[in-house]
């Protein structure tokens, strides 16, 4: 395996990471994110500025889950007052937000971003490894959510809020459940990003970092942990394949978001399902 | 023997520059199934709408449900103290079967704490109960089928069943019989009242009056957000006041 195969496997890996924590809101709680890259970058520039000031990997690593999950916390309180489109708007607003701070201060570099942080020291395989445990965990919690009595209630809220509450479940700290865990592992995929990439700036945690991952999510199939590490394999793959696709990456990114939201709501999980069945029913007729 | 279940004070509702509610008062005894009747806006829904806490009120109203103040207390944690609401215009879970929307309510208990709900997955015990309730409205057969495609009349069982799953103390229905035939009328009124002899206290919002006067023990008339008469049935419909809001104060001149 060459050193290009081990960095995109690394990468595909921690953007799983990242889409499995957007799934956790958008898709186990159906609230939509637009800034989710927000917490990415808050979850980067907690650790990569820990790694520089000496501490080591794990502590940095566990900052940024932390504090990318607290401040998705307090975001998650706008979640209680707004909905739907409003909820898009203020997300999107978020992501605005970290970026216009970031930029400004010159202890998190502005501009020219964190450089040189220092290795994770596990050698190339040793990371692209470490980073494919973590990946395998978030998919076996999330499935866990899914499974449980959380991830019912999650579905009740998502379907119904007002139905969920008349049921008594107490719909706000749900959500406000949904956003932590979301933000919090979204911290960690940026925490891992840090160590990867050694160099970051505001820009790798733009507004066009939130739509490309809520690409993966959507053409996936949103709320379906297989369909979304395929649709992330798929777009982190896909660029990298073919020139043309990189050139033309937002542009197909943007196609392909409006086909599956027109088309195929439930994204290639829900396709795949419906052909299943399609082929179990020409099976029975025949 | 007439204990007071939920006791209701200075009801004053306001949308915008209209009185929805103004200055309702009542109380549900134990055990009885109370009716309420009223032109079309006449505040009705806002009522049952204000009692499981879904509206705004303004003071000086006040509910107390078992003479504990529930007035400034959320809507979820209503549910948990034992009140039910069911929707005139039924909603579904609509990613659900009809059984997952019964079991959901019916885990009512293994929700309350989202963290603990993570760690709990067990749900043959409230599929069982669901199945039961499932039956006592009669949906047994189509338990296992999507929500999606349901005709009124099992959506509108299943929001009866749905809402009997969290074990209220109190169930308030809104319009449960509307938009159902005549037979499917009396079969739900009927499948009601049985409830009712379980034990359970019921307060409901129905148009139609014949299935009204023949299930209900006690009625109150709102109309235009006053509460213009309460009693038993046959003297309420007696009640001047209250044949003039329904028919017009023209035509009981003209009868006259």
């Amino acid at each position: 395996m060459g050193i290009y195969e081990i960095s995109l496997g690394t990468i595909v890996c921690i953007n799983i990471i990242f889409a499995m924590s957007l799934n956790m809101i958008t898709g186990f709680c159906g609230q939509i994110s637009l800034g989710h890259a927000a917490f990415y970058g808050v979850g980067a520039y907690c650790a990569g500025m820990l790694a520089k000031a000496g501490f080591p990997m794990y502590a940095a690593l566990f900052a940024g889950m932390i504090f990318a999950g607290m401040t998705g916390l307090v975001v998650g309180l706008s979640s209680l007052r707004v909905r739907e489109d409003f909820l898009a708007i203020t997300t999107m607003g978020v992501n605005f937000l970290f970026l216009g701070i970031v930029r400004q201060q010159d202890f998190l570099g502005g501009e020219l971003g964190v450089s040189s942080i220092p290795s994770h020291g596990m050698g190339k395989i040793g990371f692209l490894v470490f980073v494919m445990i973590l990946a395998c965990l978030v998919i076996a919690w999330s499935h866990m959510i899914k499974r449980s009595w959380m991830g019912f209630a999650f579905d009740a809220v998502a379907d119904d809020e007002d139905i969920a509450q008349v049921l008594g479940i107490d719909v706000g700290r749900y959500k406000l459940v949904a956003f932590a865990i979301g933000t919090a592992l979204a911290g960690l995929a940026g925490g891992l990003y840090a160590y990867f990439a050694r160099f970051i700036v505001p820009d790798d945690f733009g507004f066009i970092t939130s739509i490309t991952v809520l690409s993966m999510v959507a053409v996936g199939g949103i709320g379906s942990i297989a369909g979304v590490v395929i649709g992330t394999l798929l777009l982190t793959l896909m660029p990298e394949m073919f020139r043309f696709i990189s050139d033309y990456k937002l542009l197909i990114y943007g196609l392909l978001l409006f086909g599956v939201m027109r088309f195929a709501p439930e994204g290639l999980a829900g396709l795949i399902k419906s052909f299943v069945g399609f082929i179990c029913k020409k099976r029975a007729a025949l | 023997m007439n204990e007071i279940l939920l006791e209701v004070r200075n009801i004053i509702v306001r949308f915008g520059g209209i009185t929805a509610l103004n200055n309702v008062y009542f109380d549900v005894i134990k055990g009885e199934f109370l009716s309420i009747i009223g032109p079309n806006g006449a505040g009705k829904t806002t009522m049952l709408r204000a009692i499981i806490g879904v509206v705004k009120l303004l003071s000086p109203s006040r509910i107390f449900l078992a003479d504990r103040d529930i007035t400034d207390i959320t809507v979820h944690e209503r549910v948990r103290m034992g009140l039910a609401m069911t929707h005139q215009i039924v909603r579904p879970f609509k990613s659900m079967t009809v059984l997952e929307n019964v079991v959901i309510a019916a885990g009512h208990k293994r929700t309350g704490n989202p963290f603990s709900a993570m760690f709990s997955f067990d749900r043959k015990s409230e599929i069982e109960k669901a199945m039961n309730l499932l039956d006592t409205v009669g949906l047994s057969d189509v338990a296992e089928q999507p929500v999606t495609g349901q005709p009124l009349g099992v959506l509108k069982r299943l929001e009866v069943a749905r809402t009997l799953a969290v074990n209220p103390g109190l169930l308030l229905l809104d319009e449960p019989l509307a938009g159902l035939n005549h037979v499917e009328a009396k079969k739900m009124a009927d499948t009601i009242v049985k409830i009712n002899q379980n034990g359970l206290t019921i307060v409901m919002i129905e148009h139609n009056l014949a299935e009204v006067l023949r299930v209900s023990q006690r009625l109150i008339v709102l109309d235009n957000g006053f509460k213009i008469a309460s009693g038993n049935p046959d003297a309420v419909l007696c009640d001047s006041k209250v044949r003039a809001a329904y028919m017009g104060k023209e035509k009981i001149n003209a009868a006259a």
